[in-house]
């Protein structure tokens, strides 16, 4: 089961996401990310707490690579397990995504420093 | 075997033969005595025939009536009744037609007046047998071990007690006589105090009982009096006196006993009977709501039912049942003996003051006590009662009931409409399952064709050359999975293989997994290199996958010429490498990425291809994260180390041994728990 979390600070909307995110709960994560991409253009994800994805999870974040892009929204994965990680390595979407070790770092690139 | 007609026709006959020798040997008898010549072994004869008689009628009536699966009081009664009707009408005409002969010398023919006697002794006794059958029956109505024993010696004593009729002609001649005698009328009261059959009768049939067994009577009494007082106004003596046999004289008493016993209960009863009916009913509706369980019934038959029988247990003047949907509102309203107006006005005459809640676990719960008894302030109808229907915490109806009179429902009535409702709920909540339960099972034969089809594209036959050893298998986890692996022989020395998985899981897997099959099976004939091979791949399947779809997957293009392996990794678990030559295990981690991650020209950027040179002893080991997911007890994953650990100690046996042994280890490893993902491996051997 997966509770996500959403919280704004000033212009940057983060998605908190916190257990295990499955072909089921990744319904919730699509809902979520789809919300913000349509209102912030700067968003975060903190994965601090993300024990596990399943690649269902994994097509959620694929599936708004191209909507990123076109709108210019800068979206960061923060806070990776090291297991996980290994699951968007392999895939490949490390390539595609910003994904950054902590929060601060994940600010710098969402405010463009 | 006779048939049961066939013995009773038997039995018929022979009780006419006895009765005709009985009379034969008096006639005989008779004549002997007034020409003064011993013939007391006609006497012998006649008495004989008279006991045959009696076992005759005995066995007769005992096949007739003892044996009958039905039983119906009210007709064995009638039976009996009839019985002896048929046997005062004779008698009667038989009386009628001495008192007409009365001063005619052949109405003082002793053979005349003995022809009499015997008709009526014949039909006395099968009057009394048909009686002494149906009140057995009615004794042994709810039967114990020690009744039926106390029967049979009744039974037995009864009819052997006939022997005694030999020895002693008078009834009371000797001790032992009387003795026998004494005891039987002692067995007769206590055998008298089994009338359970009572309870059983409603108010009408208590009143016919008592009709039919007070005639019954009548006729004991009348028929007593006849063999009693045979022939005493004319001098006559019958040849012997056949109430001087015991079984005779035991069965008027037995019956006379029951009788009266039978009579008094049964009157005592009457008042009481209404509530035993009310009982009764309220049983007969409960079975109905029971049955409509088992057989399922559709809703509307169960609430159809549990309105009925509502209403005739409590009395109610008029009911309704509100059948509601999904949110509770209601869809539907039975009625009874009123309209939609009048149940408006019913309720609004209700007195929101003299409402009485009635405890419930399931409406506390929802706040809304929507079961209670209250007054109504109606021209008609003075209360009601309501109780909801609920599966679950769902309501899914509700019953109310109401009456003419102020608190017309007692506790006990509000109990078993309670009862009732319970009953309704669960009937329906099982109808519901039923019907669910069939549609799963549609689904479940739809899944195991679905599981077929798939299975059909797993390929069982493997491409392979004299160089290599190639050995695979897979298992969804579920009926269908989206894991995927085929081999291809492009020339005599280029073989194509490729393990793949599809993001998710089951049926829309799978659906995925078949298209991934027909792209690999259309582009491997075109003789790609991996990376254009990779590269077409995503471009066919961008637009057959949906947005959040996505498939991983290894390919490699085995050259046993050049002896090299040339493959492509996009996005698949990275293949496991074992060199012969260095004796060493690794995973090939190119970079790559996942088939419909980008559906447009940049994908080809990503695409790396590479090149192993291989050499005898090499290995492959393609397999889907199934394997390097796979959880034991402690929820602690297979992982690569455990993998890369197993092939570099295997890597000296075949293919096939490898891909046993794997499955042997994931299935060791995950002890009890059940695999949650598809599992797929494929090992290549260089020979």
């Amino acid at each position: 089961m997966v509770e996500i979390k959403n919280s704004l600070v000033k212009d940057i909307f983060t998605i908190h996401v916190i257990g295990e995110v499955d072909a089921s709960s990744s319904i919730h994560l699509d809902e979520s990310i789809g919300e913000a991409t349509s209102k912030y253009s700067k968003i975060m994800v903190n994965c601090e707490q993300l024990e596990y994805i399943s690649s269902a999870g994994l097509g959620v974040f694929m599936s708004y690579i191209n909507d990123l892009e076109e709108k210019g929204i800068k979206l960061v994965i923060y806070g990776l397990s090291d297991k996980v990680r290994h699951v968007f390595q392999i895939l490949g979407l490390d390539q595609l995504l910003k994904i950054t070790e902590n929060e601060e770092e994940a600010k710098g690139i969402v405010n463009g420093v | 075997m006779p048939s049961h007609k066939n013995i009773l026709r038997f039995l018929a006959f022979l009780g006419i033969f006895f009765w005709l020798s009985m009379m034969g040997s008096g006639y005989l008898y008779r004549f002997g005595q007034s020409y003064s010549t011993s013939s007391e072994t006609y006497l012998f004869f006649a008495k004989s025939f008279l006991i045959a008689l009696i076992l005759a009628i005995y066995f007769f009536y005992k096949r007739k009536i003892g044996n009958q699966e039905s039983f119906d009081i009210i007709d064995l009664l009638w039976k009996v009744f009839v019985t002896g009707l048929i046997a005062t009408v004779v008698s009667l005409l038989s009386n009628f037609l001495l008192t007409v002969l009365k001063e005619n010398e052949h109405g003082r023919n002793p053979y005349f007046l003995d022809l009499l006697y015997h008709i009526n002794v014949g039909l006395i006794i099968t009057f009394l047998i048909a009686a002494f059958t149906v009140w057995k029956r009615l004794i042994l109505y709810q039967k114990s071990k020690w009744l039926i024993r106390i029967w049979n010696v009744f039974e037995y004593g009864l009819l052997g007690s006939s022997l005694l009729f030999f020895t002693a002609y008078e009834i009371f001649s000797g001790v032992f006589s009387t003795l026998i005698w004494g005891m039987l009328v002692v067995m007769s009261f206590v055998l008298s105090v089994n009338l359970k059959w009572v309870a059983y009768l409603n108010f009408k049939q208590k009143w016919k009982s008592i009709l039919l067994i007070i005639l019954i009577g009548l006729y004991i009494g009348y028929f007593y009096s006849i063999l009693n007082n045979y022939g005493e106004d004319y001098g006559f003596t019958p040849i012997f006196d056949a109430l001087g046999v015991i079984t005779i004289h035991g069965l008027y008493v037995f019956i006379l006993i029951y009788s009266i016993f039978s009579v008094l209960v049964i009157l005592f009863n009457l008042p009481t009977s209404s509530v035993f009916e009310q009982k009764l009913v309220e049983v007969i509706n409960f079975q109905k709501l029971s049955q409509a369980r088992n057989t399922g019934q559709n809703e509307n038959q169960v609430f159809d039912i549990l309105l009925e029988s509502s209403v005739s247990v409590v009395i109610a003047n008029a009911a309704w049942i509100d059948i509601k949907d999904e949110d509770e509102n209601v869809k539907k309203t039975l009625f009874y003996k009123l309209n939609k107006h009048e149940k408006e006005e019913a309720l609004k005459s209700l007195k929101s003051n003299k409402i009485k809640n009635i405890q419930s676990s399931v409406a506390s719960r929802n706040k809304v006590n929507s079961r209670f008894t209250a007054e109504l302030k109606h021209e008609l109808f003075k209360s009601i009662l309501v109780i909801p229907l609920y599966i679950g915490d769902k309501q899914i109806a509700s019953l109310a009931l109401v009456k003419d009179v102020k608190d017309g429902f007692s506790k006990e009535m509000i109990e078993i409409i309670r009862t009732f409702v319970n009953q309704a709920s669960v009937s329906i909540e099982n109808y519901r399952l039923m019907k669910e339960a069939i549609v799963n099972e549609r689904y479940k034969e739809e899944l195991k064709i679905a599981k077929r089809v798939q299975d059909s594209l797993i390929p069982t036959i493997l491409a392979t050359n004299e160089d290599l050893q190639i050995s695979a298998f897979s298992k969804p986890a579920a009926e269908v999975g989206g894991d995927y692996f085929d081999t291809f022989k492009m020339d005599k020395d280029r073989i194509a293989i490729i393990v793949g998985d599809v993001s998710g899981k089951g049926t829309s897997a799978a659906f995925h997994m078949s298209q991934m099959k027909g792209v690999f099976q259309s582009l491997v004939q075109l003789n790609l290199s991996a990376k254009e091979f990779i590269i077409k791949a995503n471009n066919a399947l961008s637009s057959c996958l949906d947005r959040t779809s996505f498939i991983t997957t290894t390919y490699f293009i085995i050259d046993s010429k050049k002896r090299i392996f040339e493959f492509s990794r996009a996005g698949h678990c990275p293949t496991l490498y074992y060199s012969a030559k260095e004796k060493k295990v690794k995973y090939l981690e190119d970079n790559g990425l996942g088939l419909g991650i980008l559906r447009d020209d940049q994908f080809d950027s990503f695409v790396e291809v590479n090149e192993i040179k291989y050499q005898q002893g090499d290995i492959l080991f393609l397999y889907t994260d199934g394997i390097t997911e796979a959880k034991n007890s402690q929820n602690e994953e297979y992982g690569y180390e455990r993998l890369k650990q197993f092939l570099n100690k295997n890597a000296f046996y075949s293919a096939d041994y490898i891909k046993d042994e794997i499955l042997k280890t994931i299935h060791d490893f995950c002890g009890s728990s059940n695999l949650e993902d598809d599992i797929t491996t494929l090992i290549v051997k260089v020979k």
